[in-house]
């Protein structure tokens, strides 16, 4: 364990710490990268955020830690080095003793990583049991003070339960708890707090932070929400199509970010404190074998010239301890985090009602899940419904939709009494009210092309067939950025990014003056999430249609809402125009939730 | 460490209902419907066996056959013997009232009660089918154990295609594969026919036992290991098994205690349908073997027209299915947690 035996170049300190050189992760029998030329180090107590966007291989660089890479890719090349031991090179007896005791791990979705058929107590010591570390009843102190530590019960009924006897954010913290315990000096966290609602998440970002404080423990935080990172991280890389694209200290990297990749993913974002007019990148993350040559962000990049296409760039150092994989940082201006910020939407305007709901109340069987609510949404505005999940914002937005008809109440749409269910509503108002469902994964029907998809509503209301049609499809499609090839496509070739679009064209092709927005957005990357948001709001300007947008997120809210209701439990809590409810928010229950948001400005 | 306090108390964490207070009533009440739609099921069958053997046509012709007419006094002793004057109803209830309690009634063929004619084929059959099964479910684990551990390579390929080969033969080839083998042709190693004293068993010599045995292991396993190897390819590829190794937990254990008993489930379900199968159709094995069980013993009684005994034996063999079932099920139910404790609160 000598220094003379790690690398020259990384500072590398002797104990704790982790530095990652050259790393580069192949897919089998075919020598095509995942990702390559990888460069990290972790510093003791440290927590560094490597962010990217689906299919830039942030996952297998957190795998990679630990020698490991899913069926399909192996590790190229590289070192991997904790306290100047080589992982990547250990036979796999040592690697198997270092994982969990000194690089553990935390997975993305421990609802399904924790096993369904064995007791949690029994799941967390299982790895000091087989190492037979300790006595019994010191694994099981140790099991139980860990779970004191994630703010869990550690009684003996807690211990006997199974996952799926636990809420989401327990489950997570339960994984912590489990990751800690052997107390490793390396964490590798997969994006543990996806999925979960702001204030569970941010309960488990700080139980994370206090744990790797009072520990002294590194951690490699894998996320696609550069908010979360700006909240815990002390460094962060960002990765695009296999590569670190930019990498440096959290405040650097949000003050003055110099890769035009990051500049973008930060453009994408929307704030708590304005309204911004959100971005995406144009195209999409290229595949593993199909990235461009030269620098692989070349072919999205406003400012990719000629040089750009020919070499791959180089990390350079552009400040202390910031790097940037971009010949022309530096050339390329600076970036301000007001950029794009808008003037909030006016909270006197004047306002024409076109859907106003009163005092509904929504049934499942013979419970009774929401209470009472009543609002109103005018022409060319957009409402928010907020709330964690469980407060009912889907469920109301399904009964105005017609999907669920077990309510009483009042719908009244354009001077028209709504039915309960879409099936008892005449053709007209099914036209003018159209929904756009949380996944688009499984609201395209994967047999059919996109033509067919977005036809079929045109072709129900009688608004065009044949020839006619098609065209319109096209026009369709160019206004959600797709281009005509897609027509002949089925959903299943398409991005998620992609079928959300074509969800809205097909939503759009009835012409409709309501949108429903169902987490049209949870789904997706932040960058797409951008777009679909500013085709949303070009829609809304240009054809004055109105939407109810259901979401969890506060800071997109601000961005795309004129007015919010904010629900808890079934039951509006707090509602008002968007710049009134988030800067001046009356109930304890908003500001929590505004206090609990990441926040990056 | 002030705000992790606050973090227990947080009022918006929900937290899962406590475990049932009244965990062994819900399981009484469920075993209890469980039970019920066993009986009911069984009823059912009772009703259907009858139809099928007594009630339709007339048994006592069938009996006779040519000599029906010509010997009206055996038809008048048939008639008293089998109660034909009284009405379909009063028969069946007869006819159950004595399965209740025991009385399966007397053999027409060869006169002595039916109890008395099955006891000893009954056992019989048992215990090839139990031999059967304590071969098959270890050996079909490990072939599907293996067959993952090589998943997609050339072992797995080997062993998928071998296994379809043997689903594919039926059994009675399967048999003179085996006799050809280990008894007649290439070794004379175990005996081609069970040769069994009238009073013992044919388990007093092991080596008569080997060869049905083999057979039915060779004709049931395929079927089970596919089944495990699926769902335990499944499993592999799930995200507790991929925390599991990134923990490091070693690959053996990583494969049974994470892997096998949550891909066991299906593996049970298989194996219950594939008993209650043999229970049934173990008919061509024992004539190949002549061996003296249920199913030859079925054949002759058809044959025969012997209605007691016939009736007699399809309601072991229904009852076999249902019981092994509801013991799978219940197995089932016992290694998924998510489903026993939906039970017990």
């Amino acid at each position: 364990m000598t220094a003379t035996s790690s690398s020259d170049a990384a500072p590398v300190e002797k104990k704790g710490g982790l530095v990652v050189e050259d790393l580069s992760v192949l897919l089998t029998g075919k020598d095509i990268d995942v990702v390559n030329d990888i460069d990290l180090v972790l510093k003791p107590g440290e927590v560094v955020g490597l962010v990217g966007e689906s299919g830039s291989g942030k996952t297998t660089v957190g795998t990679s830690l630990l020698n490991y890479s899913r069926a399909g890719a192996y590790i190229g090349s590289g070192r991997v080095l904790l306290e100047g031991r080589d992982i990547l090179s250990m036979k796999w007896q040592e690697v198997r003793q270092v994982r969990g005791e000194e690089i553990a791990y935390v997975p993305q979705d421990p609802a399904s990583a924790l096993n369904p058929a064995i007791r949690i107590g029994k799941q967390i010591v299982e790895l000091l049991e087989l190492r037979g570390i300790g006595t019994k009843e010191s694994r099981l102190q140790g099991a139980r003070d860990g779970l004191a530590e994630v703010g869990l019960p550690s009684d003996d009924e807690f211990l006997s339960r199974y996952a799926h006897q636990l809420s989401g954010g327990q489950v997570q913290r339960v994984a912590l708890a489990m990751a800690f315990l052997p107390k490793p000096k390396v964490l590798v966290l997969d994006e543990p707090t996806t999925g979960l609602d702001v204030t569970t998440q941010a309960m488990v970002l700080e139980t994370m932070a206090e744990l790797c404080r009072t520990h002294g423990v590194s951690a490699l935080y894998v996320t696609h929400d550069l908010a979360v990172v700006a909240n815990i991280a002390d460094r962060v890389a960002v990765m695009y199509a296999g590569q670190i694209a930019e990498l440096g200290p959290k405040e650097a990297m949000f003050r003055s970010p110099s890769h035009p990749y990051t500049r973008a993913l930060l453009d994408s974002i929307p704030h708590l404190s304005h309204a911004r007019a959100l971005t995406g990148i144009p195209g999409r993350t290229p595949a593993p074998g199909a990235r461009p040559s030269g620098c692989r962000f070349n072919d999205r990049c406003a400012y990719a010239v000629d040089a750009c296409r020919k070499d791959v760039p180089e990390l350079r150092e552009i400040a202390p301890d910031h790097q940037v994989r971009c010949i022309r940082a530096g050339e390329i201006g600076t970036w301000d985090i007001s950029r794009g910020v808008v003037p909030d939407a006016d909270p006197d305007r004047k306002r024409d009602i076109i859907l106003s709901i009163d005092n509904l109340n929504i049934f499942y069987g013979r419970k009774h899940v929401v209470h009472n609510v009543s609002f109103d949404l005018a022409k060319a505005e957009v409402i928010a419904l907020v709330g964690e999940s469980g407060s009912g914002k889907t469920t109301i937005s399904r009964s105005v939709g017609g999907l669920h008809k077990d309510w009483t109440g009042t719908i009244t749409f354009d001077g028209d009494v709504l039915a309960k269910s879409a099936r008892q509503r005449d053709a007209t108002n099914r036209k003018r009210l159209q929904y756009i469902f949380q996944n688009p994964y499984l609201s395209l029907n994967p047999r059919l092309t996109i033509e067919q998809i977005v036809k079929r509503p045109m072709e129900l209301f009688g608004i065009a067939s044949g020839k006619e049609a098609t065209d319109r499809v096209v026009e369709l499609l160019d206004q959600v950025a797709l281009g005509p090839r897609m027509l002949k496509y089925q959903a299943s070739r398409l991005s998620g990014g992609e079928r959300q679009r074509v969800a809205i064209a097909r939503a759009l092709a009835a012409e409709p003056d309501v949108l429903i927005c169902d987490e049209i957005t949870s789904a997706l990357d932040v960058s797409v999430q951008g777009s679909i948001v500013a085709l949303l709001e070009g829609l809304r300007k240009q054809r004055g249609i109105s939407m109810l947008f259901v979401t969890h997120n506060l800071a997109l809210v601000r961005s795309i809402g004129s007015g919010v209701q904010i629900l808890k439990a079934g039951r509006v809590v707090e509602s008002g125009s968007v710049v009134t409810v988030m800067e001046t928010p009356k109930e304890e229950y908003t500001r929590n939730l505004l206090s609990k948001s990441p926040r990056i400005d | 460490m002030t705000d992790l306090g606050t973090i227990v108390a947080s009022p918006l964490e929900e937290v899962a209902p406590p475990r049932g207070q009244h965990g062994a009533a819900a399981w009484f009440l469920w075993i209890a419907r469980r039970l019920g739609l066993a009986v009911l099921t069984l009823w059912l069958v009772s009703i259907l066996v009858f139809l099928a053997t007594a009630a339709l046509g007339d048994p006592i012709r069938a009996i006779l056959g040519r000599d029906y007419n010509a010997n009206p006094g055996r038809v008048a002793e048939l008639e008293k013997l089998l109660n034909a004057d009284a009405s379909i109803f009063s028969r069946y209830f007869d006819w159950l009232g004595g399965l209740l309690t025991g009385d399966l009634g007397t053999s027409l063929a060869s006169g002595r009660p039916v109890s008395e004619l099955i006891s000893g084929p009954v056992q019989n059959s048992a215990m090839l089918v139990f031999l059967a099964a304590i071969v098959m479910i270890p050996v079909s684990f490990l072939i599907a154990m293996i067959s993952v551990h090589y998943r997609r390579r050339r072992p797995d390929t080997v062993i998928q295609t071998v296994l379809l080969a043997i689903a594919g033969l039926p059994e009675f080839v399967i048999g003179v594969l085996l006799l050809a083998l280990l008894a007649t042709t290439v070794f004379k190693v175990f005996p081609a026919v069970t040769i069994s004293s009238p009073t013992g068993h044919p388990w007093d010599n092991w080596k008569v036992m080997v060869l049905p045995t083999l057979t039915l292991v060779l004709w049931v396993s395929p079927y089970v290991s596919r089944i495990v190897r699926a769902s335990l390819l499944e499993v592999i590829d799930s995200e507790y098994v991929e925390l599991a190794r990134l923990k490091g937990i070693p690959e053996g254990v990583v494969m049974r205690k994470h892997a096998l008993l949550n891909a066991i489930v299906p593996g049970i379900q298989v194996i219950a349908l594939q008993l209650a199968f043999l229970a049934g159709g173990v008919v061509v094995v024992e004539t190949l073997f002549s061996y003296p069980g249920i199913g030859l013993q079925l054949v002759d009684s058809v044959r025969n027209h012997d209605v007691q005994v016939v009736q007699a034996l399809s309601m072991i063999i229904a009852s076999v299915y249902v019981v092994v079932n509801l013991i799978a099920d219940l197995l089932s139910i016992l290694l998924t947690p998510r489903a026993r404790t939906a039970i017990s609160s």
